[in-house]
């Protein structure tokens, strides 16, 4: 979904970005529409923050175009700021404030800013406003950070590693936060390196290993990128059988009597996470 | 593991632009930092403590050790200690105080959060200038009233007295945070900007008429604290809090009173250059 004037909320062409003598991102191309959630997959190492602290405008690249809704972030001024929300990695910062001072103070550098109260609702912080941020759990002080990322209502969200060490539950929680931002409208690019969050929230998910982009698809259509045979395994008196076919209905047919059960009869396509393992496997 | 999700385009989600207010100034940004900066500094009463007390604590110390008068006078060598620890004072509440802060907050990503935001370097610095003021005058306030009560120092009895404490004030504060914003990108932490303040300050302590006078300081002693910033501060505090005849124990036989004003207002231009050279929001290239 292109916005009005047919461009992209991320256009990334030949991004390159080295530390030293070490590559980080190699010759990168991304483009992520609005509206989109779009998640950068990949094991730690990948490059994954040095694309996105380039396109938050936090890193220089040594190459490449780059375009955040329709700026250079390395020369854009303050009201491309105003537009664009950021969750670093990690911050430690302003441990003596309440949480609700936090906000106030955050939301004073915007024009147009959510309620602190309200940001803080919605991020499920309400019942701890008053407490001092240092005594924050980590999936709270996570939680901070987002509100922190959205008092100035960005059109793009960018989230670097937005879960890492949070327990199950609480990493459901802030699926459904994220989503519910994102049906408000604002534009996500989040970096992540579980690829059951990728799959979870993202509309695109990237692929990114040894700084360069190995598939770029839909969470389901990511498995096309690798084999889609069917892997059909059941058990009888000659032992186990496994069998790769792109007709797993036609062998079972085939093998199965009348009145007769396969035991322990399994049919399995290629999940995710084996396509994801294929990819990361290639480079 | 695939979820259900309605396809992105199935969702009328990109908003209308709707009307953005003005982003509030540079300034107007800074001012409302500087309530929170106030309230991040005293939240750490150990930082408090330490700041406010160090030069006082020093101050009756040194005092209480040097008591005999100065010869043809009624003033006593603690006086003149108390008086110049003004400067330390200072020292202490600008230079050590931000380059510390500052440090921290580049360490814990305070600073890039901030980048993140509409907030400029300018606003930044408003919220910690501000900070620095209101911090600086309380120490003055707490020195000047151990210096009254405890060695008799006399408060500028005119107008023109004031007003030469007063700049002296400005410009010594002003200069010093100058240059502990300088100092702090040269540290990667808290630590490791508390060393690189703290050292250098104690030892220009002595050179520079602090914690000794200066008539008892070797030549090239009083060469290098001429240099800097504290020596010319703490002369200028004298000036106004020790009676006139006093002038006789300065190593130039006067109070150099333009000679403090320029080299105060040359480090502040110095600093100010170095500042806006050397800033930067984080450690990450």
């Amino acid at each position: 979904m292109a916005h009005a004037d047919g461009r992209s909320a991320v256009r990334v062409r030949g991004l390159s970005k080295s530390y030293r003598r070490t590559s980080a991102v190699r010759n990168l191309d991304l483009d992520v529409d609005y509206g989109e959630i779009f998640a950068i997959l990949g094991p730690n190492g990948a490059g994954k923050s040095t694309t996105i602290e380039i396109l938050e405008g936090n890193r220089k690249r040594d190459a490449g175009e780059v375009s955040v809704l329709g700026e250079d972030p390395g020369t854009a001024g303050r009201s491309w700021r105003a537009k664009v929300g950021i969750v670093l990695q990690e911050a430690s910062d302003a441990g003596m404030l309440t949480v609700v001072e936090t906000v106030r103070m955050f939301t004073n550098c915007y024009g147009t800013s959510r309620v602190p109260s309200e940001v803080l609702e919605l991020v499920g912080l309400g019942g701890v406003a008053g407490k001092r941020v240092r005594t924050l759990s980590g999936g709270q002080r996570r939680r901070l950070d987002v509100a922190l990322g959205i008092v100035g209502m960005p059109d793009l969200l960018f989230l670097d590693e937005p879960t890492t060490g949070f327990d199950p539950e609480a990493r459901r929680q802030f699926w459904e936060l994220i989503r519910l931002l994102a049906a408000d409208g604002t534009t996500i690019v989040l970096t992540t390196h579980y690829l059951e969050e990728a799959a979870a929230l993202a509309d695109r998910v990237a692929v990114i290993v040894g700084g360069q982009v190995v598939a770029v698809d839909s969470p389901t259509r990511l498995t096309e990128h690798v084999d889609a045979a069917a892997t059909v395994r059941w058990v009888d008196a000659d032992g186990v059988h496994v069998e790769r076919t792109d007709r797993p209905t036609e062998l079972v047919r085939e093998r199965s009597h009348p009145g007769g059960e396969l035991a322990e009869l399994t049919i399995t396509r290629p999940t995710l996470e084996d396509a994801y393992l294929r990819l990361i496997g290639q480079v | 593991m695939a979820v259900d999700r309605a396809p992105a385009d199935a969702l009328p989600r990109h908003r209308a632009p709707a009307a953005e207010a003005p982003l509030p100034s540079a300034l107007r940004i800074g001012m409302s930092r500087v309530v929170p900066e106030l309230k991040m500094f005293y939240r750490r009463p150990e930082q408090v403590a330490l700041t406010f007390s160090m030069p006082a604590v020093i101050c009756v110390l040194l005092g209480s050790i040097f008591t005999a008068k100065l010869p043809n006078s009624d003033t006593s060598t603690g006086a003149v200690i108390a008086a110049s620890m003004l400067a330390y004072g200072i020292l202490s509440t600008s230079f050590i105080n931000l380059g510390i802060s500052i440090a921290a907050d580049r360490d814990t990503g305070g600073l890039r959060r901030l980048r993140g935001t509409p907030t400029t370097a300018t606003s930044y610095f408003v919220g910690k200038i501000v900070l620095v003021a209101v911090v600086s005058l309380a120490e003055a306030v707490i020195l000047l009233t151990v210096g009254v009560v405890i060695f008799h120092l006399h408060l500028p009895s005119d107008l023109g007295e004031w007003f030469t404490l007063a700049w002296v004030f400005v410009l010594g504060t002003t200069s010093c945070a100058l240059l502990g914003i300088f100092i702090s990108n040269y540290a990667s932490n808290a630590v490791s900007a508390a060393v690189i303040t703290n050292g250098p300050s104690v030892a220009l302590q002595f050179v520079s008429g602090t914690y000794v006078p200066l008539v008892v300081l070797p030549a090239w002693m009083l060469t290098i604290g001429s240099i800097f910033p504290i020596k010319w501060m703490a002369q200028g505090f004298r000036s106004v809090l020790l009676p006139p005849e006093m002038v006789i124990f300065e190593p130039a036989g006067s109070w150099e009173h333009w000679r403090i004003f320029l080299v105060l207002a040359a480090w502040t231009v110095g600093g100010l250059i170095g500042c806006l050279a050397v800033f930067r929001w984080s450690d990450r290239t």
